[in-house]
This record gives C-alpha cells, structure tokens and sequence, in this order.
C-alpha cells in the first residue's frame, strides 16, 4: 500500500477538518490532490506536526484535526506521544505513515524498519487508548471512519510503501500558508 | 535561598494583566510556583510537555486557534527547542512569546548551570531574538504585556529573561 493512496483516500474527508502535515512526501502527496485552505504544511521542525495539532485540538474544541505524521518525524518526538496520551483531546486523530524510511532525506532505513520498533506500541505505551496499526486500503479506511467517529484521541499507524512523488514543490510560500491557515481557522471559528 | 513566593504571583498575575489564557511549559524549579498557580486557575489553560521543542509546536497551534498563549521554560530548554524556534516560528512568521527562566549567571552556584547560562545571550544574538531582562518586580508584569505585544506585532520570537534576582528571596 502506497500513502499516497491513503491520502487519496482520505481526501474527501479532510474539506471540514483542520489538517497538519510533516515535510516531503506526505506534504506534496496531500496539495497535489488540491489545497485546500484549511491545510498547513510543517515543512521543517520534524516532529512537531503533532504537537501543532495538539495546540489546535486543546484550542479548538469543536474542530476535529487530523494530523498527517511519519515514523521518522515521530521517532523525533516520542515524548509528544505521551503528551498526546495526557491531555487527550477527543477532537484529534493522529495517522502516522509508517514507512520504515527518511525517504524525503535520501531513503534511509527508519528505526521501524523490519519491525525492530513497534511504533503502535510506543503510543500504547504512551497512554493512547485508541491506537491500531494497519497495513491495507480497507483496514486503514475503516480505522479511519472509526476514529473519526469515535470523539476520542485516536492514532492509525499504517504501514506503507517507501516511495513518494516524482516532483516536489508548491506555488505556496511558508508564512503564507501560515497566514492563510490562521485566516481560515479564524473565520470558521468567526461563523460558528 | 528560596523561590519568591511573591514575585511568583506578581509574574503570573502579570500574565494574566496581558490577556493570556494558555501556557506550555516543563517545570523548572524558579517557575514551579507560578506553574502551581497555572494549575490552580480554572480560567488558565496550563500544558505540561516533555521536552520544550513540543511547546513550540503547541504554541503555533494556539496561534493559529486565536488564543494568547506564552512558554514559560528554562534556557537549556530553550536549547532543546532551538529547531521548532527556528525552523517552526521563525520560517512561518510564528509569535512566541518565551518567559525563560535563566540559570548558570550572576550568583549561579550550581557548575551544571553554568555553560548554559554563559552562552544564553550569545544564542538568542545570534537567532536574532529580542530579550529583555525581568529583574525588578515593580517592572516585570509590564514587561510581560510589552514582550507579548512585540511577539505578535513582530510576528517573531521574543524572550524575557526571568533573572535570579527577580526569582530568588
């Protein structure tokens, strides 16, 4: 299974949610499906895409966040795990695309890879609750509609293929879409 | 010596003064009675992390919900937390306002204090972040109001020092 794929997947449900990506891959695979205002894409800091979500999620009770994370930017912030774990927001669901590999940064081999660490078992072991680990299209679908109905912090690790796009690059520049992304969680908060 | 009971209270009361809601932190001993008080105030959102950096991160996403939050933390856990600062709040145009407790300086006895506390200054000059130092009680809650004003105008990192002056009895 290829992330790009689960993305796709994914991508009808994201219109209504606030959604935070990690760098690379997963950052170009979601805006070449077509960027959406109320997407931002950490393109640096590598591990702090869930703790973004965490400070949109605690903020922003009647928002559901999504953030898109990686095992490599993850194996950076497991401590963030556990904070996840303490303060447990409902409206957060954490994916983290398991590809046993820092593709965006030459393809090396992650620590996940041939199952040397079990980042599933990590979030347990942190304090989640809700975590599964998945490694097909149809699984990965029905944890995801699971988690989005559940109203409790839930983590989908999902073991996916190491590749990613031929092309990267975006006619977006970073505090843009940092501006633009605050703009848009103003104004949905504004018409709520 | 001893934790400043009082000049505890004037600083968080200072936080409150200038509107902010939200706090991430990890625990230091010169801030655990201000986080105390944190805890303690139904009308404050305190979030205890486990390494600094994730207070970056939590502080943009509190910036991007609207609502005013600080980092209250030690130097050598902002040293931990340089990447997000740089490579988070700074490359996006992300306010940070940083309360940082100082050790390692002037009257430090403690030799683990000491590197960072000598290099503190030199790493915020070099990042180009403005700092302030908070010594005089009399002063700080209206520092505390300019250092978050500039962070959201500036759309930047801005540190206030809290100094052994203004922590110690």
């Amino acid at each position: 299974m290829e992330r790009a794929q689960c993305i796709a997947m994914l991508y009808p449900e994201l219109e209504d949610k606030l959604v935070v990506t990690i760098m690379g891959a997963s950052a170009q695979e979601l805006y070449d499906l077509g960027h959406r205002e109320n997407f931002f894409y950490l393109q640096h800091a590598m591990g702090l895409a869930s703790s973004i979500g965490l400070g949109l999620a605690l903020h922003l009770p009647e928002e559901q966040v999504i953030v898109l994370d990686g095992d490599g930017s993850v194996l950076m912030n497991l401590g963030g795990l556990a904070t996840l774990a303490r303060y447990r927001p409902k409206n957060l669901l954490h994916i983290i695309f398991d590809n046993g590999s820092l593709l965006s940064t030459g393809g090396f081999d992650s620590h996940t890879t041939a199952g040397i660490t079990d980042l599933a078992a990590i979030a347990r072991g942190a304090g989640i609750e809700h975590v599964v680990a998945v490694d097909s299209p149809m699984d990965f679908g029905e944890a995801a509609v699971e988690a989005l109905e559940r109203n409790d912090l839930s983590v989908i690790v999902v073991k996916v293929k190491a590749v990613g796009p031929d092309n990267y690059g975006m006619d977006l520049a970073l505090p843009e879409n940092a501006f633009r992304f605050k703009r848009c969680v103003q104004e949905r908060k504004a018409a709520r | 010596m001893t934790v400043s009971y009082d000049n505890s209270k004037t600083i968080f009361e200072g936080i409150k003064a200038a509107g902010i809601t939200s706090i991430s932190a990890l625990p230091e001993t010169w801030l655990g009675l201000l986080l105390q008080r944190a805890e303690d105030d139904p009308d404050m959102q305190l979030i205890q992390v486990a390494k600094e950096e994730e207070a970056v991160g939590i502080a943009a996403g509190a910036y991007f919900a609207g609502e005013p939050h600080i980092l209250l933390m030690q130097n050598h856990g902002m040293f931990g937390a340089l990447n997000g600062i740089v490579s988070l709040a700074q490359l996006y145009g992300i306010p940070l306002c940083m309360l940082i407790a100082v050790r390692g300086h002037w009257g430090e006895p403690y030799p683990w204090h000491t590197r960072g506390g000598i290099v503190t200054e030199g790493i915020l000059q070099a990042l180009s972040i403005p700092f302030e130092h908070a010594r005089d009680p009399e002063k700080v809650g209206k520092q505390i109001q300019e250092a978050w004003t500039f962070s959201q105008s500036s759309l930047s990192p801005v540190a206030l020092l809290l100094t052994r002056d203004l922590m110690e009895d």
